[in-house]
Order: C-alpha cells, then sequence, then structure tokens
C-alpha cells in the first residue's frame, strides 16, 4: 500500500510527464490550474491518466473544486 | 409534439407526453461505458409518481419549494416531474457552487425539500453554512452506501408513498422555477420563471430546431442551467424524445456516446466547443500533404454547396471521416452560456456541422435570438425568436446601444428583489445590459456588456462584488473588484478579465509580499472566479452616505487611467 506521500509524488511526476514539464518543477501545494495553465476539460484528461495508474475510478465530483496536487493525491489514497 | 397553447403549466404538459409517449424511450444513463439505465416515458412515470406521493404525504403542496443540486443523471428529471406534478415550484441549484454557497441559496429560495445525491450532501451536510437558517425540512439523498450516516436524510430510492398521488395545477401565471442566473455574494439572483415563460420559450425553440419521437439529446450542459432545462428536459419530453445522460464528463466517454447512442442534438459552452476544434485540428494536420490537399479540397466543396444553407446528408457523405465519430445523425450543436468566437462557428460549418449560436439570458428564458441557418452567418447571434421582441436602446452614432427584450419569455422578477426588477424590467422590456446592433440583414451582433459582470467561457456569470469577500482584511486602505471591460470597454466579447483596484495606506507600496498575499486568496476562489490582475488607485474611494463604495463614480475615475499601463498582471 502506498504511503500518501508516495501517492503525491506519483501525480506530479506523472502531470509533469502528460504537459511536458520538468521532473521536479512541481510542488504538492501547487495550483494545477494556474501552474500547468490548464483548462477544466485537461484536468478531466489528466484525471483519466491518473486512473488507469492506479487502477482506480474517480468519479467526477470527487474533484470538484480541487486545485492542488496534495489534495488530489489525498481523494485518490482514499480510493486506494 | 403536444400543442402546447392548451396548457397551463409544465407539469400539466409533461403528465400528458408521458401518456402519449408511453412506449418511447425518453432516457439513457451511462457511466463510462457502462448503461445503467434505459426508461421508456412510461418506466419514467412508474418512477416518479411514487416519489410525488411521498412528497404529498410530507405535507408538500402547491407553491412549496423544493431545491435539485446533482450532476446530470436521470433521477434529476424524475424528481423535476415529481415536485411540478405536486404543484411545486422546483429551484435547480448549481452542483459545482461551493457547500455555503449553496445552503445560501437554500436560505434565499425558501426550499422546504431539498433532492440532492450522496457525494454533495456528504459536503453539506458538514459545511458550516449548514447553521444558515433555512426552511429545509425534507432532504432526500440518492445513491447513498449502505452504511452511511445520513445526518437526518432520507434515502431518495425509499421515498416512495403508496397509492397515486393527485395532480396539482398550476396557472401560467404561476412561479415555475427560480433560477439562480450567478450571484452568490451580498446579492443572489433568483429569477422567478413562470409556467407561461417555459411554454413560450419551447415552442419558439422548437420551432427551429425540432424533437421528436428518435430524436436524442446527449445532456452535458448542467441541467440547473437554463438552457439544459429547455432543451435536455422539458422541449424533447413534450416532444417524446430521448436524452442520454452521461455520469462523467470525461473527454474519452463524451466522445464514445456520439457514436454508441446516435446523438442528433447536444449543447455545450463555448470551452467545449473550441476544445472538440483542437481535436479535430490536430487529426487535420497530422494527415500527409497529399491527403491534406484533397481533404482541403473537399472542405471547399461542402462549403459552396452549403452556403445558403446545411445540408446535412451531403456533408456526411462528402466529409465521413469527420462525422462518423459523432455517431453519423448529429444535426445540430447547441452552442450557449456564454459568446463563441465566430471563427470556431466556422470552423464546424464548414466542415458540415451546423452550430447553433444564439444569444440568451436567464431573465429572458433562455434564448433571445438564435441562428436560423438561412443561411448560417458566424458573425453574429442569429435574429429574434419568434415572439421576441427585440430593440437596441439609446444607440450610439454607430447604432451600438443596449440591447432591450420584450415577451411572454420574460422572468416575473428577482426573488425579494423588488427594486432590482424594477432597474432591470422597465415598462415590460429587460435590460439586458448587454450592447448589440442589428446588421441589415436583421442579425444581433454583440459589442461587450455595459454592466458589471463577466461571463466565463464555461458560461459562468461573475458579479466582481460576489468575490470581494476572500480580499476582506487585506492589509490596504480599500479595495474593490471590477470586471476590466466594464472600466474599459472594449467592444468585444472575449478576453474579459477581472481586477482588483486597490488603494493603499499612506506611504505603502504594493510589494512581492502583498502581491504573493493576493495571489494566496486568490487560489481560495475557484479557477473561473479568479482575480487576473491589481490597478493600483491613489485616492479615496468615493462612497455612499452609508459609506459604501460607489462603484460607477469609482468605475468613472479609474476609466481616465491606462489600462495598458495601470493593470498589472498578478
Amino acid at each position: 500500500m502506498r504511503t500518501l506521500e508516495q501517492t503525491t509524488q506519483e501525480v506530479l511526476d506523472l502531470a509533469s510527464k502528460h504537459f511536458n514539464v520538468p521532473e521536479g518543477s512541481l510542488a504538492p501545494e501547487d495550483d494545477f490550474f494556474k501552474k500547468l495553465g490548464i483548462d477544466s476539460l485537461q484536468t478531466l484528461e489528466m484525471l483519466s491518466r491518473l486512473e488507469n495508474h492506479f487502477g482506480i475510478e474517480l468519479p467526477d465530483y470527487e474533484v470538484q473544486g480541487v486545485s492542488d496536487f496534495r489534495t488530489l493525491a489525498s481523494r485518490i489514497q482514499s480510493r486506494l | 409534439m403536444l400543442d402546447l397553447s392548451k396548457y397551463q403549466s409544465i407539469g400539466a404538459a409533461l403528465k400528458d407526453a408521458l401518456e402519449e409517449f408511453s412506449k418511447e424511450v425518453c432516457l439513457i444513463e451511462a457511466d463510462r461505458e457502462r448503461e445503467k439505465e434505459r426508461l421508456t416515458y412510461l418506466e419514467f412515470k412508474e418512477r416518479a409518481q411514487p416519489l410525488a406521493k411521498a412528497l404529498q404525504d410530507a405535507g408538500f403542496v402547491a407553491g412549496d419549494r423544493a431545491s435539485i443540486i446533482m450532476t446530470n443523471q436521470s433521477k434529476w428529471l424524475i424528481s423535476a416531474y415529481a415536485v411540478f406534478f405536486a404543484g411545486g415550484v422546483l429551484v435547480p441549484l448549481d452542483y459545482k457552487l461551493t457547500p455555503d454557497e449553496q445552503w445560501q441559496l437554500l436560505k434565499h429560495s425558501g426550499a422546504k425539500v431539498l433532492i440532492t445525491e450522496y457525494p454533495i450532501w456528504r459536503q453539506l451536510n458538514v459545511a458550516e453554512g449548514r447553521s444558515a437558517t433555512t426552511i429545509v425540512r425534507t432532504v432526500l439523498v440518492t445513491e447513498a452506501p449502505k452504511n452511511a450516516d445520513l445526518g437526518g436524510a432520507q434515502r431518495w430510492e425509499e421515498f416512495r408513498g403508496r397509492g397515486e398521488p393527485s395532480f396539482v395545477p398550476r396557472a401560467r401565471r404561476d412561479v415555475a422555477c427560480i433560477v439562480y442566473s450567478s450571484g452568490t455574494g451580498g446579492r443572489p439572483k433568483g429569477c422567478m420563471m413562470t409556467h407561461e415563460n417555459y411554454l413560450e420559450q419551447c415552442v419558439a425553440l422548437t420551432s427551429i430546431y425540432p424533437f421528436a419521437p428518435g430524436v436524442r439529446y446527449l445532456s452535458i450542459l448542467p441541467t440547473n442551467h437554463a438552457i439544459d432545462f429547455m432543451v435536455g428536459f422539458f422541449g424533447p419530453f413534450i416532444c417524446g424524445a430521448a436524452v442520454v445522460h452521461l455520469r462523467t464528463l470525461r473527454p474519452e466517454y463524451v466522445r464514445e456516446a456520439f457514436s454508441k447512442y446516435r446523438i442528433t442534438y447536444v449543447s455545450l459552452v463555448p470551452l467545449v466547443l473550441k476544445n472538440l476544434q483542437k481535436g479535430l485540428q490536430v487529426r487535420f494536420d497530422e494527415l500527409s500533404s497529399g491527403k491534406r490537399t484533397v481533404f482541403n479540397a473537399i472542405i471547399a466543396v461542402n462549403k459552396a454547396l452549403t452556403k445558403n444553407r446545411p445540408r446535412l446528408g451531403l456533408s456526411r457523405r462528402l466529409l465521413k471521416q469527420v462525422h462518423e465519430p459523432f455517431g453519423g445523425e448529429l444535426r445540430t450543436i447547441i452552442v450557449g452560456g456564454a459568446f463563441t468566437e465566430p471563427q470556431t462557428l466556422q470552423f464546424f460549418y464548414d466542415l458540415g456541422i451546423p452550430v447553433a449560436n444564439g444569444y440568451g439570458l436567464t431573465e429572458a428564458g433562455t434564448a433571445i435570438t438564435v441562428n436560423d441557418l438561412k443561411p448560417f452567418r458566424a458573425d453574429t447571434v442569429g435574429k429574434p425568436l419568434p415572439g421576441m421582441e427585440v430593440r437596441i436602446v439609446n444607440p450610439a452614432a454607430d447604432g451600438i446601444g443596449e440591447v432591450t427584450v420584450r415577451s411572454k419569455t420574460i422572468m416575473s422578477g428577482y426573488l425579494n428583489e423588488p427594486e432590482l426588477t424594477a432597474e432591470t424590467i422597465v415598462d415590460g422590456w429587460l435590460m439586458t445590459g448587454d450592447l448589440g446592433r442589428f446588421d441589415a440583414a436583421g442579425h444581433l451582433q454583440l459589442f461587450g456588456r455595459k454592466k458589471n459582470m463577466i461571463v466565463t467561457e464555461e458560461g459562468k456569470n461573475i458579479y466582481p462584488e460576489d468575490i470581494e469577500s476572500v480580499f476582506e482584511s487585506l492589509p490596504v486602505k480599500e479595495f474593490c473588484v471590477f470586471a476590466a471591460n466594464y472600466i474599459w470597454p472594449q467592444r468585444s466579447m472575449v478576453g474579459e478579465q477581472l481586477l482588483l483596484a486597490l488603494h493603499l495606506e499612506p506611504g505603502q507600496t504594493y510589494l512581492e509580499e502583498l502581491r504573493r498575499d493576493i495571489s494566496a486568496r486568490n487560489s481560495k476562489l475557484l479557477n473561473y472566479k479568479r482575480i487576473h490582475g491589481v490597478v493600483l488607485f491613489d485616492q479615496d474611494f468615493p462612497r455612499t452616505a452609508s459609506l459604501k463604495i460607489k462603484r460607477n463614480a469609482l468605475a468613472e475615475q479609474l476609466a481616465k487611467l491606462d489600462r495598458a499601463t495601470a493593470f498589472l498582471p498578478l
């Protein structure tokens, strides 16, 4: 079982890869809308990638209002 | 389609529609690749009636208000019908608002019943805003896990009355829905929409975009939104068409739904339409140069053949590879909620996919103008719908003035706001606050807003005053939030931004620490409500005797600053 820290790191790594930003440039508290300059649709695409990676289903409502990586990781963690 | 002139209320029309089209499919609900539910009109009725009976047994009577806070799904429509059947007033709220905002609107609307889904209720139940004094007495929660603590709520699935409910008739002038057009700050704007508003709007819209049995509408815009309520519920139902709901709106499942369910109509906000355009453009760019040349030639042929009107069959044959992913049955994409750039509209039309672009306001009962596609025009928002009188008042030399509207679809007023209503509806004319002009062909063109608000590409109306609370106690002398185009009108419908006007303390300078403080507070707002920059102002803000900021006067003073240098991006 992953720890929340591990999950958070994997979320950050995956987001860096998906949006082509240098590894290590994203931090858990970053606002992904701002930091990655993405809109809500691109966020949904990122969620699909995360679901595949973690092997979970994350309903859209779980990420409603979430804008930072740490909270996103904790929502994923609760479904692992 | 039912003859709506015979009906007094939404409930009465829907009731007859369920009989008339009893064997037709009315709802399909899918969750990812799984189809969860497929209901005929008869089955829909069988689901809704026990709910209506239970509501009546719980003391719900004519004129009582019931709110729905749910993502798009069959239970939304079933619940809404039960409320109308029992003579209730529906208060559809945005499930994307924060729980505190939802409680605030529940209080403001005077809802006695709340119908919501478990994940939303889980948040509402623990929100600070729950302490707001509401009169919500019955809370129904869908899809709650077996052993979940419902905090006093009841399970929607078990809230079923025995026996026949009695249909409660309503009059055309009675309020059918209270729809919050925007604003959850100091002044929520609850539009009181009458049964007549919906009946008349439905007749007007379906005269241009008809529904019928076999037609399938993909419901993506939230159903609390005026557009989806009309074209994703009332419109298709009174014509015997079907509505398709998706429980997840991930692009890959939305794409799949078009072909899987052979969708006829879909409504989108401009942001999603632009995203679709981007996806298609990437595909086109990947074509080899030879294929690209052939493809461009086919588009040119399609353009020439559809110059005067859409020819769907022909376009589908010519551009098969483009139309197939859309299921091959798509007639029109309806776009609304915000301004759509002409280039995007033209892109789709050239591919043989007409986009019904229009202009509307919740206050006007959804749509005021719609492009009738005869011929297609990307540079306008179309002509007034049947029954709509549209007038431009106080036009400038170039003919641009405020758009005003009179019709049977105009709301009866804002709930508990007689003064605001009187400012907005003058002698029966709705003052839209939007600037426009008619061209020689009778098409309306829009040129920005007169009012202090912005509309995002996702169709969200943002009133600056509603987001000031996060900046309270900011270490400055005073501050005020504005729509940048309200201060410096651009005569443009794009590039709308919010700004924070700051008056610093004597001797204070705008340092990085303050910028960071503003930025941190800003990030607490939902992303579409965030400010984009700061404007420094070195005089006291004009205020009323009760010390409220005179926004108009301050805006006039700020307008004297040069936007290019005064606007400091965050």
